[in-house]
């Protein structure tokens, strides 16, 4: 009966929050409580629907959140594949474990980093300068067009030593035997690389990719929070940002709980399909 | 495979090794480049630092924010909490791991979807933040270690690692006259340290890195302030000055010794610090723990 705590402390911290969901039908007032609040039906859903701000937000968090998981993939399934032809032990282990490092920082710190290295006086802008791609320096986080890639490019840097590790688990899986039979067979290290290692890992990257797109509303966003600024906050603003503004700055509780809800609900059905989809093609 | 280096070959491993050369170093310059920052002097920084040594070393800037009683006393908050929140966490995930993975434990399949469930349920940011208040936990040191303590993940990978434990174990110790409380810490703690250092490693890394937790909860406390809260603080000013033209030259004709170029470097590094000791020593089992959670996805 150890269980007992357990269950009381995820209910309290998991499924008691739901529970001020209804805020999203009131005009809350924290000082009326729910009890005391008025109701005012689906109000506040309709307002958000109006928003010409919330289709802006919801197209940022898609483009950024889809660019994310393409670059992402590619880069760390070819990151995987590109680390398994390495021979020699040592060099391939101290890539691997720099390439996990930045996983372990927090945003606030990879930031920092980012921030320092694309600055006006920063390093990309004065190698740049220096070798004549540029004339003058680029604020580059203030740059619109460029900030959604920026935000792909970062993650990529900071995820991919990490994500390439469930690739490398299933390349080491595969038979040797295959390998040996293409061999006597002839075929080179890229034809190998083709018709052996990739199709191999084919089903691992499957999966990861559908689940991953369960999260395409609700992926990370601390790296916006990080790096978004006034410049460019037309298009860096993605929906948990769009809460929080609501919420948290405005204090307009009911109307952000609204978001949030179309939010997670967005999320559970999304996961729900997609976890059909994995049944559906395994 | 075959003993013979083609040309295809040689060429392929040329390509290769350069790559992850390039690769290595884009990962790891940023690092040092602001390393070599936080280590030169500040003034001499505005000419702009490119490589990964200091130009004119100095400890000042270290001296300099550690002898500043707020960023001092948040770094103290950020360890106490990695400390109270890791042994809290692993406690509890491993209690509840166990419990779950008993097979003759009645509730155990309804459980354990109970607490799957929660990974993908998020009520929102305000009604938790209105829950924690009627629990008192708002502007509260225990917002930091309480709520987290369980989580799902954490649980179910702990859960599948002690499944695979043969039963036979368990069984032989309850016959010996063992009680669950015992038969855990005596059998199944020793068999799971992998798992159980692996789980330890991302609570920590997460209970170090954690500032919107702060910033949510606890922003009106200066003295509950966590070192990544400070650290994003002054991230904000930088980008809130981002706009204006060459800002740091500026400011620096100001202020006497540093810069807020310099100070920033200085914090990013006692940030990344525990974190750049602790990790490549536990590559291992993490490499191991993430294979594992990732079997189950």
């Amino acid at each position: 009966m150890l269980a007992i705590p357990f269950i009381i402390f995820v209910f309290i911290f998991y499924y008691l929050p739901l529970r001020g969901w209804v805020m999203a039908f009131q005009d809350f007032r924290p000082h009326l409580g729910i009890a005391g609040s008025k109701w005012v039906g689906w109000l506040n859903f309709k307002l958000l629907f109006e928003d010409q701000r919330f289709y802006e937000v919801i197209r940022n968090t898609l483009a950024m959140n889809l660019l994310k998981l393409l670059f992402g993939f590619i880069s760390a399934v070819g990151l995987a594949v590109i680390l398994n032809e390495v021979r020699v032990y040592f060099f391939k282990r101290v890539v691997q474990t720099i390439s996990y490092l930045p996983h372990f920082v927090s945003w606030v710190v990879a930031g920092n980093i980012i921030i320092s290295m694309l600055s006006r006086g920063g390093p990309l802008n004065q190698f740049l300068l220096s070798i004549g791609i540029l004339q003058e320096p680029i604020l580059w986080l203030g740059q619109k067009s460029l900030f959604w890639l920026i935000i792909a490019l970062t993650d990529v840097w900071k995820e991919v030593g990490w994500n390439a590790i469930i690739y490398l688990a299933a390349i080491a899986s595969i038979d040797p035997v295959m390998y040996e039979a293409a061999d006597i067979d002839g075929a080179g290290r890229i034809k190998k690389i083709f018709y052996i290692t990739i199709p191999s890992i084919m089903p691992t990257i499957k999966i990861i990719f559908v689940m991953n797109i369960g999260w395409v509303l609700s992926m990370g966003f601390y790296q916006q929070y990080v790096l978004n600024n006034s410049l460019v906050a037309e298009v860096g603003e993605v929906l948990q940002l769009y809460v929080i503004k609501y919420g948290i700055n405005m204090f307009r509780f009911s109307y952000a709980t609204a978001a949030g809800i179309f939010q997670t609900v967005v999320s559970l059905v999304l996961v729900f399909i997609v976890n059909k989809l994995i049944r559906a093609t395994d | 495979m075959s003993k013979f280096r083609t040309r295809e070959d040689l060429f392929l491993d040329t390509l290769i090794y350069l790559f992850l050369i390039f690769l290595t170093f884009i990962t790891i310059y940023p690092f040092l480049n602001v390393l070599a920052i936080s280590l030169n002097d500040a003034i001499d920084s505005n000419r702009g630092l490119l490589g990964i040594w200091p130009r004119k070393f100095t400890l000042y800037n270290f001296q300099n924010i550690l002898s500043d009683h707020q960023i001092y006393h948040a770094t103290m908050i950020s360890i106490l909490r990695t400390v109270i929140g890791t042994v809290l966490g692993l406690t509890a995930s491993t209690v509840f791991a166990y419990v779950l993975s008993r097979k003759d434990f009645f509730l155990r399949k309804f459980l354990t979807a109970f607490v799957l469930i929660t990974m993908y349920l998020n009520a929102g940011i305000l009604p938790i933040f209105f829950l924690y208040r009627e629990l008192n936990l708002i502007n509260n040191f225990l917002v930091y270690v309480i709520p987290g303590m369980v989580t799902a993940f954490n649980v179910i990978v702990v859960k599948k690692f002690i499944e695979q434990l043969p039963d036979s174990l368990v069984e032989s110790a309850r016959i010996d006259g063992a009680g669950e409380l015992r038969i855990l810490v005596r059998i199944i703690v020793p068999l799971s340290l992998p798992i159980l250092a692996t789980i330890a490693l991302f609570i920590a890394v997460y209970q170090w890195n954690a500032w919107f937790d702060t910033f949510l909860y606890a922003s009106s406390r200066e003295s509950l302030s966590t070192l990544q809260y400070e650290l994003m603080k002054t991230l904000q000013s930088a980008m809130r000055n981002m706009g204006s033209s060459s800002v740091d030259y500026v400011q620096s004709a100001t202020s006497q010794m540093t810069t807020p170029q310099s100070v920033r470097a200085a914090m990013t590094i006692i940030a990344t610090a525990p974190i750049l000791v602790v990790y490549p020593f536990l590559q291992k089992y993490f490499v191991k723990g993430l294979t594992l959670g990732g079997v189950k996805e």
